[in-house]
Formats: structure tokens, C-alpha cells, sequence
């Protein structure tokens, strides 16, 4: 207990020390956890033996991300890149084992074991790619789009591998089973062990099928199930169960948990959970895929490293160069222009995590030998390692020099803006209906199961969860988003999250709507551009009507109303300035000076408003022209 | 019997004190349709299908108000720039107004005597009127006459106020009954109408062409 204990202390402020800094200095947060491995691992000697047993733990973070990026991706926008996908994907893994496996010919390696190492660093960092991609906004750019092709063509690719590699195996070597196979068989429970293939086939197509099919049928009243409950933990662990479930179930028929994963999360991204589901995951995949991180900087071995520097160099540097030339080929052939044909090339260049899980499975079926596979070992690392330089030449360097080549061809159109409303009551709802109506794209969030549920049979689309957390807030595109509309009724929920908005996005324009007075001032005082008092509006109809039946012409009444929003406005502006929210407003002098002092100014507009009844004075306020009164 | 509409359009009911007595006088009549312009649509949000409809049920149209700025007030030609629409009231299909009659009863605060090319106002009433007698001649609506009250602010005062509505009452009832001789007002040309051409032989009204 204690060992775990101190361990986890040791990562924890390896990677609060080291990702804070890596940020500030734009290294990006990946390189901030592979430095912090390196440095507690190798350099200072704190961590050690056990990294590859985390890693197989950490590489559940990899699962995670891409459950997460299935999310994010309907199934027709999946259909819809399936050209990239095949063509580009394909052709780059097979180009990078071929052109690999044939430098490893040229260098005197079997053919076997060439193929073997081509395959294993055909691969690219799901992890780091995603991850960076995500930190700096280029997934919705081109070559954003094309890298997440071809890396997810990759994660499927690792199963047909998985399936040639044993293939592979030389007759002189002895298959090194110490080593544990990575993520892919976890617990050891194997399903498909003792079966004839087409048993394992049907059982594999039977586990895909059901991770559909429940995905699609299943999840809607589980998961309503559960927000009834009203307990936001069970959320996160149906969340949890669900992903580490579909991982388990894949690993047991022998598929990649996180394709088994990432299918579940193209199944539910039409749910209306999704951002709930996105929310609850996202915190466990950014620390696990943290630790993956770290475990790769903390795997390095610096001994191996040293008796073999200039191998490992050289081969790191043909790898990246062989790949990143088979992307720049395959860029040009798809017509991939511009920075994102620098930003494909040079940001798929590394191998990748799958890298180390090939590795591992290559020495169990003895297709490598044992010596051989530590520097390919420390060749992934490495290559890992330098992927966040890569990231940073390309933004530094070649970004800023495309930039106006960019601009001369046609704009590429982006997405369009789209507005997030948080609550869809009885006040929401009609904002979103008229923006709807309006052609604009909005992400509707609410807490009540129940409304959700019946606004998807009117074909609204809305979410559920608690608008209030900043991290489902960030899930539903807070930062890509134009606007955010704010229409939930918990006053404190509303200024915290209009506080953390206006924290993340200073630029957005925020709408909210305001309970009283004194939540108008809080809403004031958070930086919220537009207030709307629930009730301010109707209550000045009925004012106007009282105002009409009274006698009075409705073109009088309706002025009357306008003067007397047009000086509260004023007021309340003023008002702002000087509330306190510690003080009850009658006990504050101030507040209660200036509240007088408004109300006597609106007194005095109301009176002098008011159109000239006194027959003296004809020519005060609404004077036609042309009435100069000509003595007869 | 020939259905009159009456638009009245004062943008401060609280100042008039003709125009407010002439509708209420008009209103009083059976038959006749008195719309008060700025009570329906104090925000100026004008319901155009509810105005055209209201026109194709009415065969002469009045348009009662002040003068203002040598033109109607603002929510007037408001309406005029709505409701006339190319297809409704011009245009191609635009018949819908053909032949009714147009009449403009309006009060002006300057004097009559304002109103000339050496007057402070410097062209004829007339004349500052012509837009609205081609938005009627566009619309192939009969443009009669208008009926005019000048200097209305002192009118309150005398006796003219009280002859004005008077008049405006018989004027509203002649043509309801169809007992205007259109051709002789066309003829006269009058202004002011002094004395109102009514057919002969009909009249209950005891207009001067019985004698």
C-alpha cells in the first residue's frame, strides 16, 4: 500500500511539476509528461521496474481518448471520410512496411524480421498526435482531418498484424513469453483461445454486433435510468463501466480494445448523453494518458541507449524521414496543400504506442530478436519524444509562413458558428426555437432527464447534464461556440458557470437571463453582455395594458413604457456599480443614495415625457411644422 | 349602401382637439369604419394582411389626420408603405383598390392664407398634398377633393370647429348613401367643400342642391 502510495505521489508531482512548465514555455503538455518520465525514470533513478506494468494501465487512456474521439464523430461523418480513410491510411501503412522493411533488407535484416519492423513502425501516436491536435484547435483543419484518418486506419490495422506477425516467427528463435502482450489481453480471460477460426470469427462479429446493437438500443433507457437517480457519480461510473466493459469484452475475442471502444463511441454519438458521457471520461483519459506518457519517458533505458547511441539515432532519423516522405507523397497524391500538408507529414513521422504493444507481441511469437527489439524500443521512445519539437517547427515555423499562401486561395469554409444554451425551460426553449428556425446550430443542455427526453421526440435536439460543470461545458464546444445563452433557474449554478465562460472565453458573448435585481447585478458584475429579467418584460405589458385600461391611448402607453425601460436601464447599469453582494442593498448608503436619487430623476422623465396637455403650451414636446399661427 | 373607412392617424391623441371630436362624431355613424391607426399598432408593427382585407371590404377610403412636416404623420406612410403593396394596390394583379374613392380629411395648423406661393408655407395645400394624390391615382383610386380644416389650433376657439364637424359629418354620410354628385366635386374642386354637390331629389341630408 504503501509502495502504491508513494508511486502515485512520485508521478503526480513528476507531472504537476513538469506539465505546468511545458505549457507555459508551448512545448505542449505531452512533451511536460514525457520530460517529467525521463527525468524521474532514468535521470534521477526514482521510478523503474515496474513502468511497463503502468504502461499496459496506462494505455487504458489511449482507450479512453479514442471512445472519446468516436464521440465526437457521427457515424455519417465516419461514412463520410471513409475515401481518407482507405486510400489514405491504407496506402500509408502499406508504403511505410514496405519501404521500412526494405531498408531493413538493405541493412541485412531477414526478410521476416524486416517485415516484422516495418509493421511495427508503420505506426504513428494515436495519443500524442489527438492530444496535441486537440491543444492547439487543428482537428476541424485539413490536415488535422487527415492525420485522424490515417491513425485510425492504423488502430485497425493492428489486427490484421496481430494476426501476421506469428506468421513471421524464425525458425532460430525461442519465443520470449516473460513478456506480457500489452492492453490486448487483458486478465487473461480469452474467449477465442481454444476455437476453430470460423468460430472465432462468428464470436467476433457476435461482440461487435452487440457493442452496436446496444450501443444503439440499450443505452437511451440505461442511462435515463440513472439521471433519474439524480446522483452524478452513477453517471460517471455507468460511464466507466461502459468503456472498461466494451475494452474487456473486445480483449477477449481478440480485437483492439480501443477500436472496440471507439466504435462504441460512434455508436452513441447521437445519443443525447453524449457530452455527459464525454464530460464524465474525459478527466480519467487526460491522467491516464498522462501516465502513458510518463511511463514512455520513464522507459527509456539509458544504458541501451548509450551502448547503441548511434544506431538508435540513425534509425530513429530513416524512420521519421522514411514516413514522413511516404506522407508527403500521399499528401500530394490527395491534393493536401499548403501548412496542412506540413502538418500531416510532420506530425505522423513517429512511431507510435502500438509500436511498443507490436514489440512486445513479436517477441512472444518470436518473431524478433530479443537485442534487436530494445532498440526498437528506444527508437519509438525517441520518436515519440521528438514528435512535440516537430509540432513546435510546425507551428512556429511553418504556420506563420503559409499563412498568407492560405489566404490568396479560397477559404476553406468552417464550421458554422454555433451557439450553446444552457436550460431548455420554459425560457431556453424559445431562444433555441427561434435560433433554430434561424438556420443556427445550438447544443441545448439540461438537467432534466425527463425534458430531454421528450424534446428529442419534438426533434430537439438536446443534451442532458448539468450545464454548471466547466467540463461538460467544454465538452458541448464552449470554445469553438459564438455565443452562450445562459436560461438555467439555479442563480448560483448560472454565475459560476458564466464565471468560468467568461475565464476560458473572454471574447464570448454571453446572454443570460436574470431572476431579479440583484442577480441582474451579479450578472453585471460577471461580465454578461446582455441581461434579460425573466419577468421585466411581461410585467411592463401588463403595466401598458393597466396603463390602457385605464384610459390612457395605447400610442401614449406604449411611450410611457419605452420612457420607463429606457431610464430603468439606465438605473440599473448605475445600480451595479455600486451593489454589494455582502451588504443587504437597504443597508447599503450608497445603494440606497443613488436608488433614491434614479427614482427621482425617473419621476421627472415620466412627468416631462409626457406629451404637452397643457393647451398653454402648445408648441412643448410633438410640435407639427408648419403651424405658425398667422393672426386672421 | 356604399361602406366608408375611415384611417385616422394622430400621433398624440392628447394634443388633438379636432381630430379627436371628428372621430368620435364618425364613429357614431352606422356604416361607416373608423380605424384608429396609432392605437392599433402603437409599436408601429403593422398587420398588413388584416389593413389589405379591411380595404377590399370598404369602398371609399378616408385618411383623416394633422399635417405633419407637409405630409402625414409617421406611422401613416408606414402603413401606406406596407399595406400598398405591388400586387395589392398596383402593379400586376394589383387591382384590388380600382375606383374606390380616396378622400384626405386633414387638419392643418397654419392658416389658409400660409398656404400660397407668397405665404409662409409657400405652395398651396394642394400641392404639398400631390404624393398622396398619386399614391390614390397609382392605386386607380378616384382622389376626391380634400377636406381641409386650416389654422386648427385657434379653430377650437370659434365657431369653426364646430361648423368643420359639421360639415365633415355630412360630407361621411353623403357618400355612404352614394348621394355625392361626383361630378360636380370633381368640377368645383373644392377644398374646403363650402358647399357640398349633392344629387337631386334624394337627399335627407338637406344639401343646397335641392334648391
Amino acid at each position: 500500500m504503501d509502495s502504491v502510495l508513494l508511486q502515485a505521489v512520485i508521478y503526480l508531482t513528476a507531472a504537476v511539476v513538469a506539465v505546468p512548465i511545458a505549457s507555459r514555455l508551448g512545448l505542449g503538455s505531452v512533451l511536460g509528461y514525457l520530460i517529467a518520465g525521463v527525468i524521474i525514470g532514468p535521470v534521477i533513478g526514482l521510478v523503474g521496474s515496474e513502468t511497463s506494468d503502468l504502461q499496459h494501465f496506462a494505455e487504458f487512456g489511449v482507450v479512453m481518448m479514442l471512445f472519446i474521439v468516436g464521440l465526437e464523430l457521427e457515424p455519417q461523418s465516419l461514412w463520410a471520410m471513409r475515401h481518407k480513410l482507405l486510400g489514405l491510411g491504407g496506402l500509408q501503412v502499406v508504403l511505410s512496411v514496405l519501404l521500412i522493411a526494405g531498408g531493413g533488407v538493405l541493412l541485412g535484416l531477414a526478410w521476416q524480421v524486416a517485415i516484422a519492423v516495418g509493421m511495427v513502425f508503420s505506426l504513428s501516436s494515436t495519443a500524442i498526435v489527438l492530444q496535441t491536435l486537440n491543444e492547439k484547435n487543428l482537428m476541424k483543419s485539413e490536415g488535422g482531418a487527415s492525420s485522424f484518418s490515417v491513425l485510425l486506419f492504423q488502430d485497425i490495422a493492428v489486427i490484421p498484424m496481430l494476426a501476421i506477425i506469428p506468421l513471421l516467427a524464425m525458425p532460430g528463435l525461442s519465443g520470449e513469453g516473460g513478456e506480457h502482450s500489452g492492453g490486448d489481453v487483458e486478465g487473461g480471460i480469452n474467449l477465442v483461445a481454444g476455437l476453430a477460426g470460423w468460430q472465432q470469427t462468428l464470436l467476433t462479429i457476435g461482440a461487435v454486433a452487440f457493442v452496436i446493437i446496444a450501443g444503439h438500443y440499450l443505452s437511451r433507457p440505461v442511462f435515463r435510468y440513472i439521471a433519474r437517480s439524480k446522483l452524478p457519480e452513477m453517471f460517471t461510473a455507468v460511464a466507466l463501466l461502459l468503456v472498461i466493459g466494451i475494452a474487456l469484452l473486445m480483449s477477449m475475442v481478440g480485437l483492439s480494445p480501443a477500436l472496440g471502444t471507439f466504435l462504441a463511441g460512434v455508436v452513441l454519438a447521437t445519443s443525447e448523453y453524449r457530452h455527459e458521457l464525454e464530460s464524465d471520461i474525459e478527466p480519467f483519459k487526460g491522467l491516464l494518458l498522462g501516465l502513458f506518457f510518463i511511463t514512455v519517458g520513464a522507459g527509456v533505458d539509458f544504458g541501451v541507449l548509450m551502448e547503441n547511441l548511434g544506431v538508435v539515432l540513425a534509425v530513429t532519423a530513416g524512420v521519421m524521414a522514411i514516413k514522413a516522405l511516404v506522407l508527403f507523397f500521399l499528401a500530394v497524391v490527395f491534393g493536401i496543400k499548403g501548412s496542412d500538408r506540413w502538418l500531416l507529414f510532420l506530425g505522423l513521422a513517429q512511431a507510435g504506442e502500438f509500436g511498443f504493444v507490436l514489440i512486445s507481441f513479436c517477441l512472444q511469437s518470436a518473431a524478433l530478436p530479443v537485442e534487436l527489439s530494445r532498440i526498437l524500443l528506444l527508437v519509438v521512445a525517441l520518436s515519440m519524444l521528438l514528435t512535440p519539437a516537430l509540432f513546435i517547427f510546425f507551428e512556429k515555423i511553418i504556420q506563420p509562413r503559409m499563412v498568407r499562401k492560405q489566404t490568396r486561395e479560397s477559404d476553406e469554409i468552417t464550421e458554422q458558428g454555433t451557439v450553446v444554451i444552457a436550460g431548455h425551460g420554459r425560457f431556453g426553449q424559445v431562444v433555441n426555437r427561434l435560433l433554430l428556425a434561424n438556420g443556427y446550430k445550438t447544443v441545448v443542455l439540461d438537467l432534466h432527464a425527463d425534458l430531454v427526453e421528450s424534446m428529442r421526440v419534438f426533434e430537439v435536439k438536446s443534451f442532458y447534464g448539468d450545464a454548471s460543470r466547466p467540463d461538460l461545458l467544454h465538452a458541448a464546444g464552449l470554445h469553438e461556440a459564438d455565443l452562450l445563452v445562459v436560461a438555467i433557474d439555479d442563480q448560483a449554478a448560472a454565475l459560476t458557470l458564466i464565471d468560468h465562460a467568461r475565464r476560458e472565453r473572454p471574447d464570448l458573448h454571453i446572454i443570460a437571463r436574470a431572476y431579479d435585481r440583484r442577480n441582474v447585478y451579479q450578472l453585471y458584475q460577471s461580465g454578461t453582455n446582455d441581461i434579460v429579467r425573466e419577468t421585466a418584460d411581461s410585467a411592463l405589458r401588463a403595466g401598458r395594458y393597466a396603463l390602457q385600461a385605464l384610459g390612457m391611448h395605447p400610442v401614449d402607453a406604449e411611450r410611457a413604457a419605452t420612457l420607463y425601460v429606457n431610464e430603468e436601464l439606465k438605473g440599473i447599469r448605475q445600480l451595479a456599480e455600486v451593489y454589494d453582494p455582502d451588504i443587504p442593498v437597504a443597508q447599503n448608503p450608497r445603494y440606497v443614495k443613488l436608488a433614491l436619487e434614479i427614482k427621482a430623476r425617473m419621476d421627472t422623465a415620466m412627468l416631462s415625457g409626457k406629451f404637452p396637455v397643457s393647451h398653454e403650451h402648445p408648441e412643448e414636446g410633438w410640435r407639427p411644422p408648419g403651424n405658425t399661427v398667422v393672426k386672421e | 349602401m356604399t361602406r366608408v373607412l375611415i384611417l385616422t392617424a394622430h400621433p398624440n391623441p392628447g394634443y388633438s382637439r379636432i381630430n379627436q371630436r371628428l372621430s368620435a362624431m364618425a364613429t357614431s355613424l352606422s356604416g361607416v369604419t373608423v380605424v384608429d391607426l396609432y392605437a392599433l399598432y402603437p409599436s408601429f408593427k403593422i398587420d398588413v394582411g388584416l389593413e389589405q382585407q379591411r380595404l377590399k371590404e370598404h369602398d371609399v377610403i378616408v385618411f383623416q389626420f394633422p399635417v405633419y412636416w407637409y405630409s402625414t404623420p409617421a406611422l401613416l406612410k408606414e402603413w401606406q408603405d406596407l399595406v400598398l403593396e405591388y400586387g395589392f394596390a398596383y402593379g400586376d394583379g394589383g387591382s384590388y383598390l380600382a375606383n374606390k374613392l380616396c378622400l384626405l380629411a386633414i387638419t392643418a395648423g397654419g392658416a389658409e392664407l400660409a398656404y400660397c406661393a407668397d405665404g409662409a408655407n409657400r405652395f398651396p395645400i394642394r400641392t404639398l398634398l400631390s404624393p398622396l394624390e398619386q399614391m390614390a391615382g397609382l392605386c386607380q383610386m378616384k382622389f376626391l377633393p380634400p377636406l381641409v380644416l386650416f389654422s386648427s389650433h385657434v379653430a377650437a376657439k370659434d365657431a369653426r370647429a364646430e361648423q368643420h364637424v359639421a360639415k365633415y359629418k355630412q360630407v361621411l354620410e353623403a357618400l355612404r348613401d352614394d348621394q355625392l354628385d361626383l361630378p360636380k366635386v370633381f368640377e368645383q374642386n373644392l377644398l374646403g367643400m363650402p358647399m357640398i354637390p349633392l344629387l337631386s331629389g334624394k337627399g335627407d341630408t338637406g344639401g343646397q342642391s335641392h334648391g
